[in-house]
């Protein structure tokens, strides 16, 4: 009796088979290797190779393979890149960061690697199921890494924290699913969206529409939108540094990855007719919210904590007018939000203290005269952060905001705008302890730790840096990049 | 290409100077003054090979910059910016030359910072496409506000914060407008919209609120003014005469370039308002200057009188108060920056400026004293001197608009005479202050730097064709875009 395979087409996922494989090869040989930095490095290796298979599968685009359920196309292959570039700069960092701290285990690699093949998932899966699946495989492994400092009580709560509340929000996106599911007969994206469009009536069905508002809950959650940001400062603060350079770019991105697939390609009209004002609203309480918080802040980890808030506020703006610049502005603001946002992460590594949670923002003062170059470094990473030019996130707040004025909300860009001139006040607070304090002495107290600079971490910064000044000044060939983000 | 190398040269000495090691100052310094010469001197065929009595864009460069989003990078300058370009190359290399005993503290970052600044500044000076002005616009902040916030007195990092707050807070909106005139019109590039886009006038008339309030704030226009005083006060002498000499000329260059152009339309609905607030400013700031106790602070508010002056002569004066405006730009930033300069010298050797640690020393430092007489007459506007053709004009055209304004506005002269000579007579008359002892002359740098500059303040009151000739056509232009839309809004 011949048995009917169904076409799998397993070039389309490469990428993440190769990331997959890296995890084990990561699981495998740790049970071999005494110095656990070798695993990171294994993990490097797999992932430019991941990087490497991304490139070569965008010159053709694979049609939707798997029994629909997942798509090789321009969008996702973006995506795929942040998520490369993301976990790549954070294992860099990761490597000197666990060692000082004695929690240089082979898990954490792998367990990163996994988190990122989730997220890879998120943005190729053409079904909501898929959609869940790569959000679970991300989370869990995002849980157990939040809690990696098993000593410090602070990673414990960040990650039972994280773990509760994730929890929750997985739940309520399931149900949207299952609700969606329920309305439209499918899982599948592109049905779910011609359902939607074979019948006027069906924009207005209140079963879809409920179980579409409690996919945005889902989303909202893991992009750390307002109301929905509440587990981030706790999290963002207690999880190692590296993991929280991971997760605010990484997790933030695979959100936005599928939140604006299911968008775009099942809710189309139903979203422009009844969504978009609440996401705009969303979008604004975002960005207040994590500014207002941030301004309080005094510690350097959690104020980049509630600025990461803020900035998911600026990437909803170009996720607000559902159209193709929209789409392609956030990508862009993704890409330069990881490059910009990891290397200030960097430079907190370096002056964190061993034995405590976070950074003092006294520890700060001066820095400029203690070492200039990585006080340059975290000057350029906190105006490109504010948006001022000619750095990466000026053009990235630029694209989002674009999008919005040609959707005829201006008033959405001028609420950013408003917001960037808020979020200058603390991140040029950082500039000002760097350059305009003096060292603080032993007569004041307190002494800021020696400063340690290991080699993966000045690659690091090093590559953050270029990437934000080179492409702040010529930013043409990262905005062709993201304009070959189409859906397939 | 010339101007391209305006930005490029700065920049590529900033980067030079970041790997000179830190404890060769004198290498320092001298790769700052041979940046800032050789930019002068690239500069300055821009002014011999200027065509006179032509209207339009000279030396333009067009490349492409991001072809996915039609944004290119286009400079080129005309009568409006061809002074102002040259006034920055010529106050940059004044402004390192000045610095050379007052900064020992981090050199290296001064000086890189100057450099920048520098860039920044010509870069708004000749940027014809929107998005590559507000760049500079906003690049040019971090600089300045290092500057003050590094190098400055003793309340230098509110300075500097209040500073960054109040410019950014203004250019907010600003980048919004931009975006709608690039959605509506298809491009940012100046010229093309400028010919191109015709939007409703209610429509212009927000778009204009936006970018004014940015303008208004660097000018700075009363009541947006408060940031001036404690930057001046608190910056450093370079500092101080970069930020009035050519940071303010930054908005009030680009109401002629943008605002105007861009919405002539709405030009006749915000007059009455940027008028009134001009006056104020100008009879505020000269009655504020007279009661200050510190001399930096004097000639802070004085500032903010003259840039008022400024503000009439573009908006109340026809092609003639333009032409004025552009003139007094160039003269403030020459007299100011003089002023400045002058203060800081006092400031070097006795680390006050309060009027009462002074008085007499006249016949201690000759040199000084003369120059500085200079300078007072050149701010008040002595015939003669270059202040005088500037407000002259200015009133001249405003009195045949607004014969009011242009009446208070002379009322602003009498008071800046009364105050800049009060200063004067504080400082260098009277009894001998015994604290003043050991005050020394200027020596042969400072004397050159002060020179210098009062020649071209005597060039331009005594010539002041040369400048006019290559301003009018561009005046003009303006003059007439106005005065279109006002004829047909009448009929």
């Amino acid at each position: 009796m011949p048995i009917d395979f169904p076409i799998l087409n397993f070039q389309a996922i490469a990428p993440e088979l190769v990331v997959v494989v890296a995890a084990f090869v990561v699981m495998f040989m740790e049970l071999f290797v005494d110095d656990k930095r070798i695993l990171g490095y294994i993990s490097l290796v797999g992932l430019t190779m991941a990087a490497i298979l991304n490139f070569s599968l965008m010159a053709s685009f694979a049609p939707p393979t798997f029994q629909t359920m997942l798509i090789s196309d321009g969008y996702s292959l973006i995506l795929n890149l942040i998520f490369i570039i993301a976990a790549a700069l954070s294992i860099l960092i990761s490597l000197s960061y666990l060692s000082d701290r004695e929690l240089q285990h082979g898990e954490y690699y792998a367990l990163l690697l996994f988190a990122t093949v989730g997220m890879m998932l998120m943005g190729a899966a053409t079904d909501l199921i898929i959609v869940f699946m790569g959000l679970e495989i991300m989370s869990i492994a995002l849980y157990i890494l939040a809690a990696f400092n098993r000593q410090q009580l602070g990673s414990g709560e960040a990650g039972m924290k994280y773990f509760v509340l994730g929890a929750f929000a997985s739940a309520f996106f399931l149900y949207g699913v299952a609700l969606v599911y329920g309305a439209t007969g499918s899982t599948n994206l592109q049905e779910i969206g011609s359902w939607f469009s074979a019948d006027r009536g069906n924009l207005g069905d209140p079963i879809a529409l409920v179980g579409l508002s409690l996919l945005l809950v889902g989303f909202s959650f893991k992009i750390a939108a307002v109301p929905f940001q509440w587990w981030t400062p706790d999290v963002y603060h207690g999880a190692p540094t590296s993991v929280t350079a991971f997760m605010s770019v990484g997790a933030k991105a695979a959100g936005f990855a599928s939140l604006m697939r299911v968008l775009m390609i099942s809710f189309g009209d139903a979203f422009t007719v009844d969504w978009q004002l609440a996401v705009a609203v969303l979008a604004v309480i975002t960005m207040t919210g994590g500014n207002i918080a941030a301004l309080a802040q005094k510690d350097v980890k959690r104020m980049l904590a509630y600025s990461s808030i803020a900035h998911a506020g600026y990437i909803l703006v170009g996720v607000v007018p559902g159209t193709m610049n929209g789409v392609q502005g956030v990508l862009f603001y993704l890409l330069s939000y990881t490059f910009m946002n990891i290397g200030a992460f960097a430079v907190i590594t370096v002056l964190e203290r061993r034995s405590q949670v976070g950074s003092a923002i006294q520890d700060y003062a001066g820095l400029a005269s203690r070492s200039p170059l990585l006080a340059l470094a975290m000057l350029l990473f906190m105006v490109s952060l504010t948006g001022i030019p000619p750095f990466i996130g000026f053009w990235g707040k630029l694209y989002v905001f674009r999008a919005a004025v040609e959707a005829n909300m201006s008033w959405l860009a001028v609420a950013g705008m408003i917001n960037s001139a808020i979020s200058a006040f603390y991140y040029l607070g950082i500039v000002v302890q760097m350059y305009m304090r003096p060292v603080a002495t032993a007569e004041d107290g307190d002494v800021a730790p020696a400063l340690k600079l290991s080699a993966p971490v000045v690659v690091t910064l090093v590559v953050t840096v270029i990437v934000t000044v080179i492409f702040g000044i010529w930013p043409t060939p990262l905005v062709d990049l993201t304009s070959l983000a189409v859906f397939g | 290409m010339i101007l391209s190398l305006l930005i490029i040269i700065p920049i590529a000495g900033a980067i030079v100077i970041a790997f000179v090691p830190r404890d060769q100052d004198n290498m320092i310094k001298w790769l700052a003054v041979a940046t800032t010469a050789l930019a002068l001197l690239v500069s300055l065929p821009l002014y011999f090979g200027f065509a006179d009595g032509v209207s339009g864009y000279q030396f333009e460069e067009i490349r492409p910059w991001i072809p996915a989003l039609n944004i290119n990078y286009h400079v080129g300058i005309d009568g409006l910016s061809l002074f102002l370009v040259l006034l920055t190359t010529f106050l940059t290399l004044i402004s390192v030359i000045s610095s050379w005993t007052a900064i020992t503290d981090g050199l290296k970052e001064y000086m890189a910072c100057m450099l920048l600044l520098e860039a920044a500044v010509i870069g708004v000076f000749i940027s014809l496409d929107l998005f590559l002005f507000y760049l500079f616009w906003e690049a040019s902040l971090i600089p300045m506000a290092l500057l003050i916030g590094k190098w400055g007195g003793s309340r230098r990092i509110y300075a500097a914060v209040k500073f960054i707050i109040y410019t950014m807070a203004g250019s907010t909106l600003m980048l919004v407008a931009a975006l709608v005139l690039y959605v509506n019109g298809g491009t940012s590039d100046l010229p093309t919209l400028v010919s191109t886009l015709s939007l409703s006038q209610n429509l212009q008339i927000i778009l204009f609120f936006a970018f004014a309030l940015a303008f208004s704030v660097k000018v700075p226009l009363f009541p947006l003014h408060t940031w001036l005083p404690t930057a001046h006060v608190e910056a450093p002498t370079a500092g101080s005469i970069m930020l009035a000499g050519v940071l303010l000329k930054m908005g009030t260059y680009s109401y002629l370039r943008f605002a105007i152009p861009l919405f002539p339309d709405a030009v006749a609905y915000w007059t009455p308002l940027l008028v009134t607030l001009a006056i104020i400013g100008i009879l505020y700031g000269a009655l504020v200057a007279l009661v200050q106790d510190d001399v930096k602070k004097l000639v802070a508010y004085s500032s903010v009188a003259h840039m008022g002056f400024i503000v009439l002569g573009t908006f109340s004066g026809g092609q003639q108060g333009m032409s004025g405006a552009v003139l007094q730009m160039i003269n403030h930033g020459l007299s100011t920056g003089m002023l400045f300069f002058m203060v800081g010298v006092l400031y070097e050797q006795r680390h006050t400026r309060l009027f009462s640690e002074y008085g007499g020393i006249w016949v201690k430092v000759p040199v000084f004293g003369t120059y500085f007489l200079l300078a007072v007459f050149s701010s008040v506007g002595l015939p003669g001197l270059n202040g005088f053709v500037g407000e002259f004009v200015i009133l001249l055209g405003t009195f045949k608009v607004n014969p009011i304004a242009a009446a208070l506005g002379t009322f602003g002269i009498v008071l800046a005479a009364w105050y800049l000579l009060t200063a004067t007579r504080k400082v260098m008359m009277g009894p001998f202050n015994e604290a003043n002892r050991n005050l020394k002359d200027m020596n042969m740098r400072e004397a050159g730097i002060a020179f210098v500059l009062i020649l071209f303040c005597f060039i331009i009151g005594l010539f002041p064709n040369l400048l006019f000739d290559k301003i009018n056509p561009a005046t003009a232009e303006l003059a007439e875009m106005i005065s279109a839309t006002t004829l047909i809004a009448g009929q």
